[in-house]
């Protein structure tokens, strides 16, 4: 009987115990991926160094990059990432909230149902096969119906000049449609999350589904479509096999959005394994870790932003 | 009255506008997979596509049937996603597992903003990385080092739609568990996760999906090969590596090839997400059935 009362508290405790085992097991193996994002970021960090040695934050404006003369500098290459990047934004943005607006709407009929998974396609296809249509299919044609009547017609504005198949406007065509599925989904995940109260008294006020949507829901969805915008943001200035293949590849700055340019992922992408040396390979990764340190801070603050409007939509309903 | 005719003119253009734009938002994925099919037909229909190696160019008189495949692609593809599922698919469920059955933890927070930002970290950054870390010290390109940088790609994705399956599932299942007096491990690993197992396949399959179609991360990691590559330690092709290249050439027998390649990525990408979404309805039905 003594030995009865005894074991049942020492039982417990050795569930406990197991339990306390399993509950630490899984937060260490579950802290794999908060070690290896801060594994890239130092690891990049350290193979950077000669460059940031030699270069310092003048590598940020420098326009030179002489592999030869082991001279570098970043800025066209940052100029046509967020060229690009900004670009392909202005083009998704309406059409990625239309998408939402549609797709959030309550009740399942077959065309929402269709649209849907179309949507979710679009966001399944690799890139590198974006990348080979928009070279033997879109850019021929953009260029042909697009670019070169623009450019005859529009004579007087010095960035809408001299068209070329290969450019950073056919990259960022390319860039708007590969972002376009990230944009909806997150916006319509956020309109989604709108008090649905918000909606009935603008509907039972007499509102129609235009001053809904226009007046009521997209107002307080606004800072959670911002950080789906955002989101898309990081994925475009991220993006490297497409935008390589259809942007030309010029390590300038270039002067009309038509013209070939380079991106820090695609100049990576293209002569990181060419790359010999200590200052040259050390150069190409501190553009990388230009560009992971952009796409990270982009991507806290656009999550950051998603979720507190998701969360206040939880908090009101 | 005539006011109200005009808002609700103009609403229902609106709302027919929002529908345009929307189909207008589909003509890409149209327009890829017809003309992926068209052009990569030709090449797919000949059998020897799948199993042979790389020919050289045959500029500019090639015989009538290329003999050249993209086998090798093919057994670089399946070999390194594999070994990428491998390590991330058990850790990945892990995580996911903990995400969702301690939620409240902090810890538990700032994983899931780690896998969040991870999904989108540039994959050409995961490249380089590995790069660092597995090419430097070996002094030689390798289809392992770039099993693990698809590896660090699939890990967020099989986390977080692992921690969304598992908080599908009924909280009175696991509180049916405790109660008939199952330790807190043997309910998340006996119980949960096999009611959830769906939704896990799911995102697993997802993540191969992703990793299968990835370029970037294996241009400096696994580099490519020429001929059929079997052993890890050596470098190795991967279909998307295929298209990539070959696009870029000008011969017109290996564009050939890269349209081919990249059609049977799509096949291979679009079947996975058409089967996953049918297994994830049927985990959403089956939630809602317990």
């Amino acid at each position: 009987m003594a030995a009865a009362v005894e074991t049942k508290p020492s039982a417990a405790i050795a569930a406990q115990r197991v339990h306390d085992g399993f509950r630490t097991a899984v937060s260490v193996v579950a802290s794999a991926s908060p070690a290896i994002l801060v594994l890239i970021v130092l690891t990049l960090l350290q193979q950077a160094q000669p460059a940031l040695h030699q270069f310092g934050v003048g590598f940020l404006w420098g326009t030179d990059w002489n592999p030869v003369a082991d001279n570098f500098g970043a800025l066209p290459a940052i100029f046509g990432t967020v060229a690009t990047s900004f670009i392909a934004l202005a083009l998704a943005i309406p059409v990625g909230v239309a998408v939402a607006l549609v797709l959030a709407e309550q009740g399942q009929t077959t065309l929402r149902g269709l649209l849907g998974t179309g949507i979710e396609l679009l966001a399944a296809i690799p890139s590198v096969v974006y990348g080979i249509w928009a070279l033997y299919v879109l850019a021929p044609w953009v260029y042909e119906h697009i670019e070169v009547p623009i450019s005859d017609h529009v004579t007087f504005i010095g960035w809408l000049s001299d068209p070329a198949v290969r450019g950073l406007f056919n990259a960022a065509l390319v860039l708007a449609v590969m972002i376009l599925p990230t944009l909806s989904a997150i916006s319509r995940d956020v309109i989604r999350a709108v008090p649905r109260g918000l909606k009935e008294n603008a509907i039972a006020l007499g509102a129609t589904w235009w001053e809904t949507n226009w007046r009521v829901i997209l107002p307080s969805a606004r800072a959670g479509i911002f950080g789906a915008v955002i989101l898309a943001l990081g994925r475009a200035l991220g993006e490297t096999i497409a935008v390589t293949m259809v942007i030309g590849n010029q390590y300038v700055i270039p002067h009309s959005i038509f013209q070939p340019a380079y991106t820090l992922a695609s100049v990576i992408a293209n002569e990181f394994t060419e790359a010999t040396g200590t200052l040259y390979p050390a150069a190409l990764v501190e553009l990388g870790l230009v560009l992971i340190l952009v796409t990270l801070v982009v991507n806290v603050f656009a999550l950051i932003l998603v979720r507190s409007t998701s969360r206040e939509a939880r908090l009101t309903a | 009255m005539n006011r109200n005719m005009r808002r609700s003119y103009s609403s229902r253009t609106w709302l027919g506008l929002m529908y345009a734009l929307t189909v207008l938002a589909l003509i890409p994925l149209g327009l890829v997979l017809w003309f992926t099919i068209a052009k990569g037909l030709p090449s797919v229909i000949h059998p020897q596509f799948f199993f042979n190696v790389e020919l050289p160019p045959c500029e500019p008189k090639c015989p009538a049937v290329s003999n050249a495949g993209v086998g090798h692609a093919i057994a670089g593809t399946a070999i390194m996603v594999g070994l990428a599922s491998l390590m991330a698919i058990p850790v990945g469920v892990l995580s996911g597992i903990y995400l969702a059955e301690y939620s409240i933890a902090r810890w538990a927070s700032g994983v899931r903003l780690a896998c969040d930002v991870l999904v989108g970290t540039p994959s050409i950054a995961i490249g380089l990385f590995v790069y660092a870390f597995l090419v430097v010290p070996f002094h030689h390109f390798s289809g392992f080092s770039g099993a693990v940088a698809l590896a660090v790609l699939m890990l967020p994705i099989v986390a977080r739609t692992t921690e969304g399956a598992v908080s599908l599932i009924p909280s009175g299942l696991r509180e049916s568990g405790l109660a008939l007096g199952l330790p807190r491990w043997r309910v998340s690993l006996q119980l949960i996760l096999p009611a959830a197992a769906p939704g896990v396949i799911t995102g697993a399959l997802l993540a191969v999906a992703r990793a299968g179609g990835e370029t970037a991360p294996l241009l400096f990691t696994a580099f490519g090969a020429h001929i059929l590559e079997l052993d890890p330690n050596h470098a190795m092709q991967a279909l998307p590596m295929t298209v990539f290249r070959y696009a870029l050439l000008p011969y017109k027998s290996l564009q050939a090839q890269a349209w081919g390649a990249a059609l049977v990525l799509i096949v291979m990408v679009l079947g996975v997400n058409l089967v996953s979404r049918w297994v994830l309805r049927r985990q959403i039905a089956l939630a809602g059935s317990l």
